[in-house]
């Protein structure tokens, strides 16, 4: 059955359920968080700050907002095989409302996303509802988005891009100390999916051509994933996550997660580890060098994300709750350190830096080394609930 | 036929829920309470990792969360 059809049965089971089972639930907790994060990797560096405050009004509704920005620096493997090195900065704005009617939550959000050559505007709309003693939580979302796409350098660039989500989530109570998380999403797009930036490879007489790649014009991706969380004594907690995905433009993916979280309350701090794995198989359109002056088929990209890879990250985190017990206004509040290093191991890309068709490296074209890089990731950030 | 199938998974699931008892009642889900069992205690910082791996990887969705799309290139 496809996916698109189990949603319309969740939306059938919440929306002529409503009143059968419903029980009382309750609106997100206040909170304002401040994070800096930053990403260094493959030549590239990201960083910013994230700014997100929820407020709730007369226990009926809940209002967010968040600020972020990514400052970007990049020399990737891209711009170092045929481009320029850039600098820029993205920036995006969110606002939601979230609507406690009698016993479910009503969720509508905007987001906006600009950048110099990139523009992007989502409106969610989502459902959530307890069933079955509050042992059972449904959720729907469907989110619309539509971008603008330009490329600097090329003023006669103008594309667009439509997006639709549709999300159906469940949380099920399994035993006093075990809860499980069920979430699937059928994603659609439509319009100009590439980026302008990046280039196929065409070796022509002996020597190499970038030109620009052409990908369809739409792409239909499912995904699917399970989470179970498992309370431990002293108030530890493991947790795992499994998720498949799959898509028209036959990129097959799957990733697995597990994680550790360990608090020492006489301090009071809390340490948590983290393992993830992920891999994929390459789009049926990926090349990694075209020989000849005509691609085998109508599309054709190079983009590392399209070809087949592995990732793999381990991550660290210290929490420490320096007002467990509140103060004020204050219900609590903590300072958070999270380290992230990614390992990614491609098996189709290579690095055709090390080319020697013209490149002057020491590889002959299309048996140069397969590109890896690793990333490392922070993130620092503050939390305070009221 | 379609129609007819949904329609019967959505009486199966309505009579199943008629049947069902909560077999955890609420006085026993101390632990569940507990913020360490929340699936994503910090939006921010996890709506964060979710975006780097969107842009770096070709699988996207099915994260958990609200929201949706980051809209970058």
């Amino acid at each position: 059955m496809l996916i698109s059809n189990w949603i319309k049965i969740g939306l059938l089971v919440v929306t002529a359920s409503l009143h059968l089972f419903a029980n009382a639930t309750v609106l997100p907790e206040e909170r304002a968080d401040v994070l800096y994060h930053e990403y260094d990797g493959d030549g590239i560096k990201i960083s910013g700050p994230s700014v997100l405050v929820r407020k709730n009004f007369l226990d009926k509704i809940s209002v967010s907002a968040n600020h972020y920005v990514d400052t970007i620096t990049s020399a990737s493997i891209d711009v170092r095989s045929f481009g320029s090195p850039y600098e820029e900065e993205r920036t995006q704005q969110s606002i939601g409302v979230d609507l406690l009617n009698e016993k479910s939550i009503i969720s509508f959000s905007y987001t906006n996303s600009s950048e110099n050559d990139y523009e992007a505007n989502t409106y969610y709309f989502g459902i959530s509802q307890d069933f079955f003693g509050s042992m059972t939580n449904v959720s729907l979302g469907f989110a619309i988005g539509d971008d603008e796409i330009r490329a600097t350098g090329n003023e006669e660039l103008a594309e667009k891009m439509d997006r639709q989500n549709y999300r159906l989530s469940i949380s099920q109570i399994l035993t006093k100390k075990l809860i499980m998380g069920i979430n699937i999403e059928t994603v659609t797009e439509e319009g100009y999916l590439q980026n302008p930036y990046r280039k196929s490879r065409f070796i022509v007489g002996g020597s190499t051509q970038f030109r620009d790649e052409v990908y369809p014009r739409t792409k239909t991706s499912d995904a699917v994933s399970i989470r179970l969380k498992y309370h431990l004594p002293y108030r530890a907690a493991v947790h795992t996550e499994f998720r498949y995905y799959s898509d028209s433009w036959d990129i097959d993916a799957r990733n697995i997660e597990f994680g550790y979280t360990h608090p020492l309350e006489e301090y009071p701090l809390s340490f948590e580890v983290k393992y993830r794995f992920y891999s994929q198989n390459e789009a049926e359109f990926f090349y990694d060098s075209i020989i000849g002056d005509q691609s085998p088929t109508e599309f054709h990209g190079r983009d590392k994300e399209l070809s087949e890879y592995e990732s793999t990250t381990y991550g660290v985190g210290v929490r420490w709750d320096f007002l467990p017990d509140g103060w004020g206004f204050l219900e609590r509040a903590s300072v958070s350190l999270n380290y992230d290093l990614i390992e990614f191991t491609y098996e189709s890309f290579r690095d055709a830096t090390q080319s020697d068709a013209g490149d002057g490296g020491d590889y002959v074209v299309g048996k140069e080394p397969f590109f890896e890089f690793d990333a490392n990731v922070i993130r620092f950030f503050f939390t305070a609930v009221y | 036929m379609n129609f007819i199938k949904l329609l019967t998974i959505f009486a199966m699931i309505n009579l199943a829920g008629c049947a069902i008892k909560p077999w955890v009642k609420p006085y026993e889900r101390s632990y569940l309470a507990d913020p360490v069992m929340s699936f994503d205690p910090d939006p921010v910082s996890s709506s964060y990792m979710h975006h780097v791996y969107q842009a770096r990887e070709g699988a996207k969705g099915a994260e958990g969360g609200g929201g949706g799309g980051c809209g970058c290139n």
